[in-house]
């Protein structure tokens, strides 16, 4: 296979996988594990910067999805591959459970088939609990709610660290990854395709379209059968103050009805609560902004579910894009023939059953006749950086301090980032090419300040970059934390 | 480790404690900072204007910080830039991470001193894009003071209090066109010879019942929308850097999770006159307190604190003795305030014997005071109080049950200090009830 500068002239790449989300980088690390020479390109700067990084960071059992669908069979099987590759990979993971909270008799009535629906999919543990056990269990969720169902194995994650984990263990398994770099046109080459993008031309035998909210258009670009058109969907979302996280100990979910999906309260794995989404359709791909109305529609909701969470400070508002499609199922399909495969209208559950969606697309590429010959010796996952707040991280280990002073000195006090985690950042194998790049690798200002005591210090740090800030005694090795 | 004081926030109220405990023979008194200089707030403020109330001169920002970190130092109190207060329960007990390791230090008594800072922009629930240049006065300080970065561009500063007017200096300091401040109040809120001087010198106009609703760009801010809050009317302002000031919040991270209770006004730890909290011999002092008054007002509740602190610490008193509920006792009289008044500050009278702190009964042990007791005065002898309204000639009433024990004049403005001074205090019962403060036509 190539070796080096793989995809360009002179060299065709075995793969181009085109979109760095949590889909397309867990692709990229499927297709690392064999002897084949794969490039990921993204026009964003960093991997997940996309669909993937502004989400409800749930990781899903599947209970709800459609029985019989490919969702539910590859958010079931995702769902296990990234609870172990979480816990090798030290990705942060709670498993909170969750709480299915009917408020009206509508939705009452509306649980059996939830819970019928469930065992479809193959998920069984789920049990309607008394109301009076639901207020013992959430004693500041608000008056009024008639029934719940418990689903003790929905957990949160987080969404930031997970496809940086499958980028950071492709890269080291050899994957060339192709950042800033936008695919503007294809077209027929020598060894198969050429892609034209804005940093030159691609030759690849094979293209993997995980493009997200651009995959109709680079659908159209390749050829593919015009199946489905992205209609971006905006959900916007607002994160609370650490101090509101006693107030929750669950997921709390709502029932969805033909109305509306509802909004849900969860804990995140930051130790903040998360409010939304609500649900836009909107034209633009780019637009995740906030609107007056989002918000205001989401207090609303959420001082009916939890009253004293509305009394809590906000950290952060944000916004991020559904790729949704006219289709209920997603769009996976893989033509031999055209040596093109497409993962595409994953909408809100990619998150959960990207390894799944990668199992299940390499496993057809190479029965669509992609030859793939596993790699003598694998790479395995890498140990990220822990950012969790249930785990023990490095201003909380006195080993770490103690070999190396920089993990003692907390640069971002809201999130208590030190100086050694970000040190570890701006050196790692994918590091940032920004500062939300760095927020999402370490949380440096993603606290409740926003800045007000950081920003200035953790610019600088940024624009220094990674030279002359070489760790000093035992090194980067030590720099993931423990999760607990 | 063992302490007497551990004093947690090495700003203005943070260490004129230390001073005053150490010239009190307080003992051992441990200062610790999670910034990497002593000083708070006012090393990142350039201008002048310091000092006047507590040092009686007058200084920039920087050199009021390092004067007090001096006289600390020179006064036997141990400084610890670089710590972090990462695990307390609101006891004597606290966990401390620095560059150093992690250890536990024990103290008597402590002091909580975490100050402020200005609520960002998400809390204010702006809604637009999330572009870069847009920021609070907090890092405007630091980026342009610290770092000497320049702002060249348009600018708006949301807000007309003292902080944004100190802003708008700021950003004309930084190289920024500055367009207006505004403000959904109906008139600008500092003094009137700020407002003045900002349109003379700088040709700044204050846009009043005017409101940030909307952010626009995707990498850079490129506008902002504002709306006028009678007719409802938006109209668009280009701008590159937008500055959300004022709007303070209390810095009460610690005391929350720690328990501690927090008055619903200040959103600070409910402090009596001793501004001791409701936890025993933990006491708090400063913007955290309440938020924002200026750093002479701040370090002059360090000086009250320390002088409660030392008389409970010389009654043999500290952590180790029994952890009793020291509220709601018959010695603390709760201070409230009624609407459009917005909080006030102690949010309790707490009475004493004559012999000071270490003869105070055992709380909650009967209703009645013993012979001899009386009132203690808020530092300086007033009270601070907000209102969310103006008025030029407002009379503030002193009420307790039935009495009416106060009157005064007060001229209020929304986001500046209102003074009640506190010589009605000797008329205050400690039987009967919380005294509450309200406008006398409100």
């Amino acid at each position: 296979m190539t070796a080096g500068r793989h995809g360009e002239a002179g060299g065709a790449a075995d793969v181009v996988v085109i979109g760095a989300g949590v889909v397309g980088t867990a692709i990229a690390r499927e297709l690392a594990r064999y002897q084949l020479s794969v490039v990921l390109a993204d026009a964003a700067n960093d991997v997940g910067a996309g669909t993937t990084k502004a989400n409800t960071a749930i990781l899903h059992t599947g209970f709800d999805a459609t029985p019989g669908s490919l969702e539910s069979r590859l958010l079931r099987r995702g769902n296990a591959l990234l609870t172990d590759y979480a816990r090798r990979a030290g990705i942060p993971v709670e498993r909170t459970g969750a709480l299915l909270v009917a408020w009206t008799a509508e939705q009452e009535s509306a649980l059996p088939s939830i819970m019928g629906r469930a065992r479809k999919n193959g998920y069984d543990a789920m049990r309607q609990i008394p109301v009076a056990e639901l207020y013992q269990r959430e004693p500041h969720l608000g008056p009024g709610a008639l029934a719940a169902l418990e689903i003790p194995d929905e957990s949160v994650i987080c969404p930031w660290t997970t496809p940086l984990a499958y980028a950071t263990e492709a890269v080291r398994a050899g994957v060339r990854l192709m950042l800033g770099t936008q695919i503007t046109g294809a077209g027929a080459g020598p060894g198969g395709h050429v892609l034209s993008t804005t940093r030159g031309p691609l030759h690849a035998r094979w293209v993997v379209n995980a493009a997200g909210l651009y995959s109709d258009q680079v659908d159209a670009m390749l050829g593919g059968d015009g199946g489905f058109t992205i209609s971006p969907r905006r959900g916007e979302l607002i994160v609370f103050d650490k101090l509101a996280r006693p107030l929750i100990s669950s997921i709390l979910l709502p029932v969805p009805t033909a109305q509306t999906k509802g909004v849900l309260v969860a804990p995140t794995v930051y130790g903040n609560v998360l409010l939304g989404p609500t649900a836009q359709d909107v034209d633009d791909r780019g637009d995740t902004a906030t609107t007056a109305d989002g918000l205001a529609s989401l207090a609303e909701a959420g001082r009916r579910i939890m009253p004293p969470l509305l009394d809590e400070e906000v950290t952060a508002t944000y916004a991020g894009l559904r790729a949704a499609t006219e289709h209920r199922d997603y769009q996976i399909r893989v033509d031999g023939g055209r040596r093109y495969a497409c993962a595409a209208g994953i909408r809100s559950t990619g998150l959960s059953a990207s390894l799944g969606i990668a199992e299940y697309l390499a496993e057809a590429m190479d029965a669509a006749g992609l030859p793939m010959r596993p790699r003598n010796g694998s790479v395995g996952p890498p140990v990220m950086p822990y950012i969790g707040q249930a785990g023990t991280r490095p201003y909380q280990n006195a080993g770490m301090i103690a070999a190396d002073p920089e993990y003692g000195r907390i640069v971002c006090h809201c999130e208590r980032v030190t100086l050694g985690e970000i040190r570890d950042a701006l050196a790692s194998t994918v590091p940032p090419a920004d500062l939300d790049g760095l927020r999402r690798r370490t949380r440096a200002q993603n606290g409740r300040c926003q800045g007000f005591y950081c920003a200035a210090t953790v610019s600088e740090l940024m624009a220094e970059g990674p030279a002359d800030r070489a760790p000093a005694g035992s090194g980067r090795q030590a720099a993931a934390g423990q999760p607990a | 480790m063992n302490a007497d004081v551990l004093i947690i926030g090495a700003g203005p109220a943070g260490l004129a404690a230390a001073i005053e405990l150490r010239r009190l023979g307080a003992g051992r008194v441990l200062v610790v900072d999670r910034e990497q200089e002593p000083g708070g707030v006012p090393r990142h403020s350039a201008h002048t204007g310091y000092g006047i109330r507590d040092l009686h001169r007058v200084l920039t920002g920087p050199a009021y910080a390092r004067h007090y970190a001096a006289l600390a130092g020179q006064a036997g109190a141990e400084i610890r830039a670089g710590t972090t207060v990462t695990a307390w329960a609101g006891d004597g007990q606290a966990t401390l991470t620095s560059p150093g390791g992690i250890e536990t230090v024990s103290a008597r008594a402590v002091l909580l001193a975490t100050g402020c800072r200005e609520r960002p922009r998400p809390a204010r629930l702006v809604p637009g894009g999330r572009p870069a240049g847009v920021m609070t006065t907090g890092e405007l300080q630091q980026r342009v003071y610290a770092r000497g970065e320049r702002l060249p561009g348009r600018a708006l500063v949301a807000g007309a209090e003292h902080v944004s007017f100190s802003a708008m200096v700021t950003l004309a300091h930084a190289g920024a066109d500055v367009v207006a401040l505004v403000t959904e109040q109906p008139r600008q809120q500092s003094y009137a010879a700020f407002a003045l001087g900002a349109r003379a010198r700088w040709r700044v106009p204050v846009w009043t019942s005017t409101a940030v609703c909307w952010v626009d760009g995707r990498e850079r801010l490129t506008a902002v929308d504002v709306a006028d809050v009678r007719t409802g009317a938006v109209r668009r302002v280009r701008c590159d850097t937008l500055v959300f000031t004022g709007d303070w919040i209390p810095d009460h991270e610690l005391a929350r999770a720690a328990g501690i209770a927090v008055d619903p006004g200040t959103r600070g730890p409910a402090v009596d006159t001793a501004l001791e909290t409701s936890a025993r011999n933990v006491f708090a002092a400063g913007n955290l307190v309440h938020a924002a008054e200026t750093a002479d007002v701040a370090a002059l509740d360090g000086v009250h604190a320390a002088r409660h602190i030392a008389a409970a610490l010389s009654g043999g008193g500290g952590m180790d003795t029994p952890p009793e509920d020291p509220g709601p006792p018959g010695y603390r009289v709760p201070v409230t305030v009624r609407p459009p008044l917005a909080w006030i500050s102690p949010n309790a009278i707490r009475f004493m014997g004559s012999a000071g702190a270490a003869s105070l009964p055992s709380p909650g042990a009967g209703s009645a005071p013993p012979r001899g007791a009386g009132p203690v005065p808020p530092p300086r002898g007033r009270f601070l109080l907000r209102s969310q309204v103006f008025q030029r000639r407002g009379e503030l009433e002193v009420r307790q049950g039935d009495r009416v024990l106060a009157r005064s004049r007060a001229r209020l403005i929304p986001g500046r200090p209102v003074h009640l001074d506190a010589s009605w205090l000797a008329g205050v019962r400690p039987s009967d009830g919380r005294v509450c403060v309200a406008l006398a036509h409100g």
